[in-house]
Parts: C-alpha cells; sequence; structure tokens
C-alpha cells in the first residue's frame, strides 16, 4: 500500500505550487512531509488524495495508477487541519459516515464504530456534537472518521497544526503508538521539524514547490544536503562558510590556539539546556548550547568573555 | 436626556408610520362586529382570490427554493465565466419595480410580444391568466433564498464537503447529508421570505392578471378591486386576513432566526 507520485505540476496560475515533484511513501511507513508555509506541501497532499488536480505527473496508490481518479475512489484517509467535523452529526455519525455511504449493515456499523471509538479514547461522547468537544477530542474523531473506512492509506494535513503545544505533543506520541499498531502507511504534513522528527520514520522536506531531501531524521539532521535542510531541521550557526549547530560550540574558560574571544549577551535557560547568545570580537553573533552542569561548572555569566571552539562545522560546495 | 428622546422619536416613528395604519384596519374591519366582515371574506369571489394567491406561492416557493439553493451552489462552489453577472442579476428584481416586471413579461408573452402569437397559436394563455401571474410572482420572489444561502455557504467553506467525498460520498450524497444540513436554516429563512413576498405581491401581477374577479384576482387585487368599487368592507376583511398572514411569517421568521444564530 504504498503511495508513489511522479513528476508532480501544479500552477496556480502564475504561482508553481508543485515543480516536478517526485515522492515514494513505502508501505507500512509514517512519513513526514515537512516545510515552510507555502513550500508546497499541503497541495502535493491534496493531490495524492485528489482533491487538487495535477497540471502534470502521476499519482500511484498500492501501484494502481490513481491520477484520473476521483477522491471518493481512491481508497484514502484524509484529516483535515480544521478537522473539517460534520458539525450538525454526532460524534457516533461523523464516525459513521463513510460505513453508512457504503451501506454496510447496521449491526457492523455498530461495531466497527464502537472498535474506533475505543482506538481514539472517544468512548462515553458518541452523542456529544462536535462544537461539545475540545479541539484535540475533534481531531481524534477526525481520525476515527477517516480510520473507519479502512483506507489503504492515510493523509494528514497539518493534524494538530490548530491544537495548542500540549496537547499537540501528546497526540503526537499517541499517532506514532496508533500507527505502531495499525501499521497503516501515513503521509503526515507538518511545518514543525519537531513534530516530524518526532513522529515519523522518514521526512521528505520541501522548499519552494521542490522537494530538498529524503532521509530518516538522523540523517537528515546528520548528513544535511544542503544549507536549506541543514538550517530548517535544527539551530545553525553560520560562521564564515561554515555552518554549526548551537551543541557543537565548545566553550572554554580560557583560550588555547583555535579559539576566540566572545562576550555572552545573554542566558537563556531552558530546564536542563542553556542556550548562551555570544557576540565575537569581529562582531558576529552565534549561539551555543550547553548542558546546565555545564553552564555551573563554568559558572557563565551574562557580560563574561569565553573561548569558543566549532568541534564540528558543515560546509556545501557552492 | 438624549437617550430618551432618541428612543422616543425611534418609537414614534414606528407608530405613526406602522402600527397606526395596521391597527386602523383592524380596528375599521371589526367596527360593526364580525359578521360583516365574514361575509366578506367568504363570498366566492374572496374565497377564489385567496386560493389563487395560496396556489401561485405554491408553485413560485417551490421553484425559487430549489432553483435559489442551486443558484447559491453555483455562485458561491463554482467557478463559471460570467459569475460575476450571475451574481448581480439575481439581486434585480430587489432593484426592479415590479410594475416594470409586469410590463416586461406583457412585452414577451403579450398578444403583440416574442411568444405571445406562438403560444396563443398552441392554445396557451400566459397573459391574463395562471401562468403569467405565476411568472411575474416568480420573478419578484426569487432573490430571497440565494440570498440566505449564499453567506451560510461561503462561511461553512468546502472542507466538510471534501471530508465527504474522501469517505466516498457522492455529490449528490454530499450535497444530501452534509450541505443541505448545514444551510437548512438559511433555507427555512429564505423561504419564509419568499413566501411572504409571494403573498404579498401586487404590482408585477396587477400588469399582468387583468383582475379578472373570480377568474385573475389575487387577495392583493381583491383588496383594490374591492376598495374601487366602494365594497370597504370587503377592502378591509381581506386586508387583515393578508395582515395576520404577515404576522404569522413575522412570529416563523423569528422561530427560525435564534436556531440559525447558535448554529
Amino acid at each position: 500500500m504504498s503511495i508513489v507520485a511522479r513528476g508532480i505540476t501544479k500552477r496556480f496560475g502564475s504561482f508553481v505550487a508543485l515543480d516536478d515533484v517526485s515522492v515514494e511513501v513505502p508501505t507500512g511507513s509514517l512519513t513526514a512531509l515537512l516545510g515552510p508555509s507555502g513550500s508546497g506541501k499541503s497541495t502535493l497532499l491534496r493531490v495524492i488524495a485528489g482533491l487538487e488536480r495535477p497540471d502534470g505527473g502521476e499519482v500511484l496508490i498500492a501501484d494502481e495508477d490513481m491520477t484520473g481518479r476521483a477522491p471518493q475512489r481512491r481508497g484514502v484517509g484524509f484529516v483535515f487541519q480544521h478537522y473539517a467535523a460534520f458539525k450538525h452529526m454526532t460524534v457516533y455519525d461523523n464516525i459513521a459516515f463513510g460505513l453508512r455511504i457504503r451501506k454496510r449493515p447496521r449491526s457492523e456499523i455498530r461495531e466497527r464504530v464502537g472498535e474506533l471509538l475505543r482506538l481514539v479514547q472517544l468512548e462515553g461522547l458518541a452523542d456529544r456534537y462536535p462544537a461539545q468537544l475540545s479541539g484535540g477530542q475533534r481531531q481524534r474523531m477526525g481520525l476515527a472518521r477517516a480510520l473507519a473506512v479502512d483506507p489503504k492509506v492515510l493523509l494528514l494535513d497539518e493534524p494538530f497544526g490548530a491544537l495548542d503545544a500540549r496537547v499537540r505533543k501528546e497526540l503526537r506520541a499517541w499517532l506514532r503508538r496508533l500507527h505502531d499498531e495499525t501499521h497503516t502507511t501515513t503521509l503526515i504534513v507538518t511545518h514543525d521539524q519537531e513534530e516530524a522528527m518526532e513522529v515519523s520514520d522518514r521526512i521528505a522536506l520541501m522548499n519552494s514547490g521542490r522537494i530538498e531531501q529524503v532521509g530518516g531524521p538522523r540523517e537528515l539532521y546528520e548528513r544535511p544536503a544542503n544549507e536549506f535542510v541543514m538550517s530548517f531541521v535544527g539551530p545553525v550557526n553560520r560562521v564564515g562558510d561554515a555552518y554549526v549547530r548551537p551543541h557543537d560550540v565548545e566553550l572554554t574558560l580560557a583560550p588555547n590556539g583555535s579559539t576566540r574571544e566572545a562576550m555572552i549577551e545573554r542566558l537563556v535557560h531552558f530546564g536542563f539546556e542553556v542556550r548562551v547568545e555570544l557576540v565575537r570580537d569581529d562582531g558576529e553573533r552565534l549561539s551555543a548550547q550547553v548542558t546546565r552542569e555545564q553552564a555551573e561548572t563554568l559558572e557563565l555569566e551574562q557580560g563574561q568573555i569565553v573561548y569558543i571552539r566549532p568541534t564540528r562545522e558543515t560546509t556545501f560546495a557552492p | 436626556m438624549a437617550r430618551y428622546a432618541l428612543r422616543f422619536a425611534a418609537l414614534g416613528y414606528l407608530a405613526i408610520l406602522l402600527v397606526l395604519p395596521v391597527s386602523l384596519v383592524f380596528w375599521r374591519t371589526f367596527e360593526h362586529g364580525l359578521s360583516a366582515p365574514w361575509h366578506a371574506v367568504t363570498t366566492h369571489d374572496a374565497r377564489h382570490a385567496f386560493w389563487l394567491t395560496i396556489l401561485i406561492a405554491l408553485v413560485a416557493v417551490p421553484a425559487n427554493t430549489i432553483f435559489g439553493v442551486a443558484l447559491a451552489i453555483a455562485i458561491v462552489r463554482h467557478r463559471f465565466p460570467g459569475k460575476g453577472l450571475v451574481n448581480a442579476i439575481v439581486d434585480l428584481p430587489l432593484a426592479l419595480s415590479p410594475v416594470v416586471v409586469g410590463f416586461a413579461l406583457l412585452l414577451l408573452y403579450g398578444r403583440l410580444g416574442w411568444f405571445g402569437p406562438w403560444l396563443e397559436r398552441h392554445g396557451i394563455h400566459v397573459i391574463f391568466a395562471l401562468p403569467g401571474m405565476i411568472l411575474a410572482t416568480i420573478f419578484v420572489s426569487l432573490p430571497f433564498v440565494v440570498r440566505e444561502v449564499v453567506p451560510v455557504l461561503r462561511e461553512i467553506g468546502t472542507e466538510q464537503e471534501q471530508a465527504a467525498a474522501t469517505l466516498g460520498a457522492s455529490g449528490f450524497a454530499t450535497f444530501r447529508r452534509v450541505t443541505l444540513p448545514a444551510i437548512r436554516w438559511a433555507v427555512a429563512y429564505g423561504v419564509v421570505l419568499t413566501t411572504a413576498r409571494c403573498l404579498g405581491e401586487f404590482g408585477a401581477v396587477s400588469v399582468v392578471s387583468g383582475h379578472l374577479a373570480g377568474k385573475t384576482e389575487t387577495a392583493t387585487l381583491f383588496v383594490q378591486d374591492s376598495f374601487e368599487s366602494f365594497d370597504v368592507t370587503g377592502a378591509y376583511a381581506a386586508s387583515v386576513v393578508l395582515a395576520l398572514i404577515a404576522i404569522a411569517t413575522l412570529v416563523a421568521m423569528n422561530a427560525f432566526r435564534p436556531k440559525e444564530e447558535t448554529r
């Protein structure tokens, strides 16, 4: 049940939303389409679902050509950022919708919906209307509704984008567990690199209508293909032509041959981690990341002079 | 002080211009008891006039409801050349005097009109007959359902419909199970307004009907014709019936409105 998109091009007027994009989602994987807003990731997802018609290219789901097929007959489950709940229907009726369209017997529907209500932890809320649910509950209902018809693939369009940070984190972990149980081939669109890294096995990073790199979260972080990937998947300092991650900046109190002098402009505490914002003697700014222990051992203070050395740099061929 | 002055002025305006004339109609009707007005509205011609008004509404309201919803969907959901023009033309009946509508129909279907002679030869009478009156009423009451449904369709957006599509629902199933329930209060409100407009229509129907008592005379025409033939009781009594229908419409409108807002 893999998804293959080949050479997809989509224009809106003169704006090129997708420029010859090819991407593959292996069977049973949870792949993230990551990118800044306007990079074309949602458009690609909607093309795969059949909600948007591409100007060129083809879409295969489970090795079947779906390019010209209506969304009704693609066998995809789609989850929308703003839930797209059927407001006049109860939670039960929302989840049962696809089954009723398929004219399944009533007893089967009751059984399947009960199963899904348990799966998404909404037992006891079956008779509520969407307006009576929290955002997180609504989105779980949206997921149950999409899963009810046993889709070949699950497509999620920024599913947690409208939720607050805590609920978002909870649902992310929950989605990962759900995927580990069901193994439904899943493609999730997100602009949040942390979310993509936490939830997915593979990431396709998009920028201005193109794919920049596809790989595992670790691969993208450690072996970024270009500057864009490097700076999108985590914080980065630019030192001359090289890129240095803040945790690869070493701080010492005494100079040695390869260090440079810098002044601590600000210390930002994040519990276990401390971000040290520095100004180099030549005026260039960069930040270092140290543990709380390191910061205490070095007795770092605002205004202090320290000596810095990158332990690991990345440069890209121009 | 200024607050009271404003309130007094606003209520006074309402009282003198709306409440007083309508109350006067009621008072003059029942001044000498119930029997005279009762007889006046149960004569053959009066009963026929009310029946005709209802008959016309029974055709015009469903027609404008079905096509109104279809037009609203076309305007909001579809892209086609000339859409802006269509959107503007829908409001034409609100801006155009009904008398002009009547004359336009006369030009089209009258004895010297474009289609008139051909239709006459095939035994179809439009002008001075029921079809013309129905056409005139449909024309003047067309915008209401469209205008009520368009903003609600815009507000609910397309996501629910797209969700239904990904779940396998055909276009019609999506309309019946998702779109229609979402716009039902707007449709109901539009139907009430359309009905009110149909029952009260005078100008356009007056031009195309010919005012034949007991034949092509609607309730509003009956009021005028009674008045002109010095049957004041008949005019007042029929007016009261129309006013009662209007009040019932207002009650219905208020019954629908709060539900629409909480949705």
